[in-house]
């Protein structure tokens, strides 16, 4: 692809790749080989919930079933993140080569690339990709002249729907379904797309893979934590002047990413976009790391000049709408949840209600169905415990502007 | 949860299946929990509500039913599970692996206080103006959570228009709770698929194709959605109101016909258990609420055993004897006009199929306006025809433009059991106290056969009560044991049957005797029949036929749109589950015993008929004019 780009600087995702690499080299080794390379590496998945990406595809790879499929789930809808447009613009072949990886691993024959419906402009491009590796023989029959190395991919656009980020409703979309979440157990390791075994793995994942295969678990893990190997992509937004994608290893302090991107006067920083966790001042210290602030990447800076209770605000009228509306604590709950807001805006709140509004949103997180509704108070809970003084005294002597 | 076999519903509405182990004694077959510290051994694949429920541990539901595919969205049910972080939603939780449950945890109660004060924010209406009240499932979980103030307030305005398009089934989406019982009993029970969640987040509603009225959409009006609505979201369309008003009126004379399965289910709405058949109180009951004429439905049924036979024999003689190639075989059944309407919808190739017999309902409709109003020397657009059904189809029937062959509409209003529950109780009348009393004439008593129409399986019943009579000439007893045909009875989705005839034939009977010369022509045969209750199993049936596979070759085949036929109609009493319809038929089927006339040609009310009205006998010309109709394709794309 011509608009490819490598001149990104980083050490594991965007250190040097050749195409073909992970798929070459992966033709030669056993399923269980690759396997054992990504237990070492300790990658976890790069989505935001952290699950063990080796636990995944071995779960995937031991279910009983003649039919298995590969989801890259590039539905990157959380708000604030874009790492994995870059990954798919710039860099197609670890992606692409990451899930024929995964395919071989789980013994999926066919994969999708589940791609968010605002994406539809790189469809084309993305598509002139495969071809091209149908042409090098890295993709399609006989991958690397190995007979019996088939794996497939096709590209399913999404229609726009936050929740269809959740891997089961993911799945029910691409089924052709409204997007809804199922209930887990079962989970898609064993009963997935058309209740086959399959392995969703997000975009970041599976580009991680790629390297991984190449360079090995060893020296993925040279990088990041003892906890949180190698590195992760930021999108850094907001209030600084250079926002971007971002590779740093894991265990890279708030105050350390803000210093990079040259953000000043910083009042709060959005760790993992809408559903994620507001952290003020006094909290910059802390590192970004699967053991202490995990996140799927997104990093929303707030200057001196942002009035939280607009911030939240934002982040409530979206859950209102993207909650996918089948389960009551998530439906009703955020419309509560913004409700409060509102309140608090227009001072006409009193505190025993809005803690009763803290104590919903405590239980909209232990009882929604999916991981939407789950973390959907996140930023309601964490931006007035940790701005309290702000939000219930007002900024300029008490008046929110509207 | 069932282990259903089939899965028909999108997959985020289905039960998710862990294969339950035949025989529970292999190792593995069972798991060892706790529940609430208590040691419980439960079969592998059970849910934790399942498990509860065994266990006499009470967890409150919603969107559960015990009819239905799990849906898991109320999160009512929700408890602790050791070692997780969140909590589990219990109806849809297998249990496949050890663990410790706990059901009333202060975590645990907050969250479902905390749903149902959600559920009520957005509840509109006032529970004293409700068609649910007393019956309503969230105004008992209210109960059960001590709810007395709305914490996070109650909606003021009405947000939708009630949709009053149907004759059957009007949805009032104010009262909704979303819990998707309605959905999952449309597209997974019945596989209609009328009814779907459209929009998302708070603007999340139930909604049909386009947001189109019920009237305008492919609803086969069977109100199994009404039966399992847990608030008053749906409901049928009442027309007390207007029979009130008609039996307040001298000038009219207003005859009241009831079918077997209310009779059979009334008395739930008086407090009794399920299984109790009121017949003779409920007669006492309609004239003391002012009825003129209290008459069985199951006089109709035996009339409509008659002309729907006759209609076979003429089928099966024009197939066997003439060769003719135009005639439609097997015959379908056409008294449930649900399964009527879903055939029209979707199957409309096979109309001719459907027997052209009226369903007993509307025959009576068309005798009352025409041989009953001569009899009693009463102008026909004097009397007012109610009919009490378990069904809330029948209202769209009564009102099919084809349906007025007496001149006037056939048959005025379809009143459901709960509706009629609702005018005696407003009559002041405690129906379980009352002394019995008989039907009026001059249609009296009615047969066993007509009796047994209710239960799934009984129209193919009473039918071969009388065809095994007149074709083979001998007792019924003698061929099935007490005159039950237990191949057709039971709850099983989809029954089939062979009968041989062999080579003893009787002679043709006096009553038929104009259309068949004689038996001869069935030696040897073996009449093949099928039956199949709701339509998720008529569908089942209808592919197979379409694949001409076993059942193409049946002769005839009863099919009921509702799950256990009339009994589980949607007019019935609410709640409705398995056990409750097994309770009702067998009520159906002792009152059936207990009667001396079990077979339609025995019912000498209806021989009358034949003597003194319908001279030219079965399927002759007036009762072509009176008894039997016409259907319309109509497909499932409706301008």
């Amino acid at each position: 692809m011509e608009n490819e780009k490598t001149n990104r600087v980083g050490s594991v995702i965007f250190s040097e790749y050749e195409r073909g690499e992970a798929v070459k080299k992966a033709a030669e080794m056993s399923r269980e080989d690759i396997l054992g390379e990504i237990k070492i590496s300790s990658l976890k998945g790069r989505g935001g919930a952290g699950f063990p990406t080796s636990t995944k595809w071995m779960l995937t790879a031991a279910a009983k079933s003649d039919e298995k499929y590969v989801i890259c789930n590039a539905d990157e809808g959380e708000p604030g993140t874009f790492k994995d447009r870059v990954l798919l613009l710039e860099y197609p072949k670890l992606v692409f080569e990451g899930m024929v990886v995964a395919g071989k691993t789980i013994g999926a024959k066919v994969g999708f690339l589940y791609l968010r419906g605002e994406y539809e402009y790189m469809l084309k491009s993305l598509h002139d990709y495969l071809s091209e590796m149908k042409q090098d023989q890295l993709l399609g029959k006989s991958i690397c002249g190995k007979e019996g190395f088939d794996f497939d991919i096709q590209i399913r656009l999404g229609s726009g729907a936050y929740i269809c980020g959740e891997e089961t409703a993911l799945i029910e979309s691409l089924e052709g379904q409204r997007g809804e979440a199922r209930n887990r157990p079962p989970f898609p390791v064993s009963t997935g797309y058309k209740n086959k075994p399959t392995t969703v793995n997000n975009v970041e994942t599976l580009a991680a893979v790629s390297q991984i295969v190449t360079k090995g678990g060893e020296w993925y893990k040279t990088y990041g934590t003892n906890k949180s190997s190698g590195s992760k992509l930021f999108s850094v937004s907001g209030d600084c002047k250079k926002p971007g994608v971002y590779e740093l290893p894991w265990g890279t302090k708030i105050s350390e990413l803000l210093k990079l991107v040259e953000a000043e006067k910083t009042k709060a920083v959005q760790v993992g976009g809408a559903s994620g966790v507001c952290f003020p001042k006094s909290q910059f210290e802390r590192t970004l790391a699967y053991e202490d602030i995990s996140t799927g990447g997104s990093i929303i800076i707030f200057n001196e000049s942002r009035d939280m209770v607009k911030v939240l605000k934002n982040f409530m009228e979206f859950f209102v709408e993207e909650s996918c509306g089948q389960c009551t604590p998530c439906r009703i709950g955020n419309v509560k949840l913004l409700e409060g807001v509102e309140m608090i805006e227009d001072k006409t709140f009193t505190f025993n209600y809005i803690n009763k509004l803290k104590e919903l949103g405590k239980t909209m997180q232990v009882s929604s169905k999916c991981g939407l509704g789950q973390s959907s108070p996140n930023s309601f809970l964490s931006i007035l415990e940790n701005f309290s003084e702000e939000i219930f005294n007002g900024r300029n002597g008490g008046k929110h502007e509207k | 949860m069932k282990n259903k076999k089939t899965l028909r519903a999108p997959v985020s509405q289905k039960a998710h299946i862990v294969e339950k182990p035949e025989d529970i004694t292999t190792i593995g077959g069972t798991i060892a929990i706790e529940i609430n510290e208590k040691k419980v051994t439960v079969p592998l694949g059970t849910t934790i509500l399942e498990a509860c429920q065994q266990n006499n541990i009470h967890i409150p539901t919603l969107c559960h039913h015990p009819d239905l595919c799990v849906a898991g969205v109320c999160r009512l049910c929700v408890v602790e599970v050791e070692g997780m972080r969140t909590l589990q939603a219990s109806c849809a939780y297998p249990i496949t692996a050890r663990m410790k449950i706990k059901t009333s945890t202060p975590m645990v109660r907050k969250a479902r206080k905390h749903i149902l004060d959600l559920l009520l924010s957005e509840h509109y209406g006032e529970c004293y103006s409700c068609v649910r009240n007393s019956k309503c499932e969230l105004q008992s979980l209210s109960k059960e959570y001590g709810i007395e103030e709305f914490t996070f307030g109650h909606i003021k305005e009405p947000k939708h228009v009630i949709d009053k398009s149907s004759f059957s089934v009007l949805r009032d989406m104010d009262k909704c709770v979303l819990c998707k019982r309605c959905v999952r009993t449309c597209i997974d029970l019945q596989e209609v698929g009328v009814l779907e969640a459209t929009y998302k987040g708070d603007e999340t509603t139930i909604s049909t194709f386009m947001d189109r009225p019920l009237a305008g959409v492919i609803c086969i009006n069977c109100g199994q959605c009404i039966n399992r609505c847990p608030t008053g979201a749906l409901r049928a369309n009442d027309p007390s109101d207007a029979i009130w008003n008609s039996i307040d009126d001298p000038k009219k004379h207003v005859v009241i016909q009831t079918a077997p399965s209310p009779r059979a289910a009334i008395g739930e709405e008086f407090g009794l258990e399920a299984g109790h058949s009121m017949t003779g109180q409920l007669n006492t009951a309609l004239k003391r609420i002012g009825f003129d004429g209290v008459f069985d439905t199951n006089f109709t049924a035996d009339l409509t055993i008659i002309e729907e036979g006759t209609e076979l024999i003429i089928r099966l003689f024009k197939a066997l004897v003439n060769q003719d190639p135009s005639v439609s075989l097997p015959q379908f059944t056409s008294c449930s006009p649900g399964w009527v309407k879903y055939l029209e919808h979707f199957y409309p190739e096979y109309i001719d199929n459907l027997s052209s017999a009226k369903s007993p309902q509307q025959m009576f409709g068309t005798l009352f306006k025409t041989y009953y109003a001569k009899q009693k020397g009463i102008d026909p657009k004097d009397i007012v025809s109610v009919a009490v059904m378990p069904c809330s189809a029948k209202k769209y029937e009564c009102n099919r433009p084809e349906m007025n062959d007496s001149g006037y509409k056939d048959v005025d209003y379809g009143l459901t059991t709960r509706e009629l529950a609702k005018m005696i109780k407003e009559a002041g009348i405690h129906l379980p106290e009352l002394p019995k009393d008989s039907f009026d004439s001059p249609f009296g008593d009615a047969s066993g056969a007509g009796l047994i129409f209710g239960a799934t399986g009984g129209v193919m019943e009473a039918a071969i009560r009388t065809v095994v009579e007149f074709v083979l000439g001998v007792k019924v007893e003698d061929v099935f044991k007490n005159a039950n045909v237990e191949v057709v009875r039971g709850f099983e989705g989809v029954k089939y049957a062979e009968i041989p005839i062999g080579d003893k034939v009787g002679p043709v009977p006096d009553l038929i005797k104009h259309l068949v010369p004689n038996w001869d022509w069935l030696k040897g045969a073996t009449l093949k029949i099928a039956v199949a209750h709701g339509t998720a199993n008529a569908k089942k049936i209808m592919e197979d036929i379409k694949a001409g596979g076993k059942f193409s070759e049946c002769h005839f085949i009863e099919f009921m749109a509702c799950p256990g036929g009339c009994i589980g109609g949607g007019g019935q009493p609410i709640p409705t589950s398995p056990e409750i319809r097994k309770a009702r038929a067998k009520a159906i089927y002792s009152e059936d015993e207990s009667l001396d006339v079990r077979k339609s040609h025995e019912n000498k009310h209806v021989l009358r008929i034949y003597e003194e009205f319908l001279k030219d006998g079965p399927c002759g010309h007036l009762s072509h004019e009176l008894l039997h109709t016409h259907y319309t394709k109509r497909g499932k794309y409706i301008a």
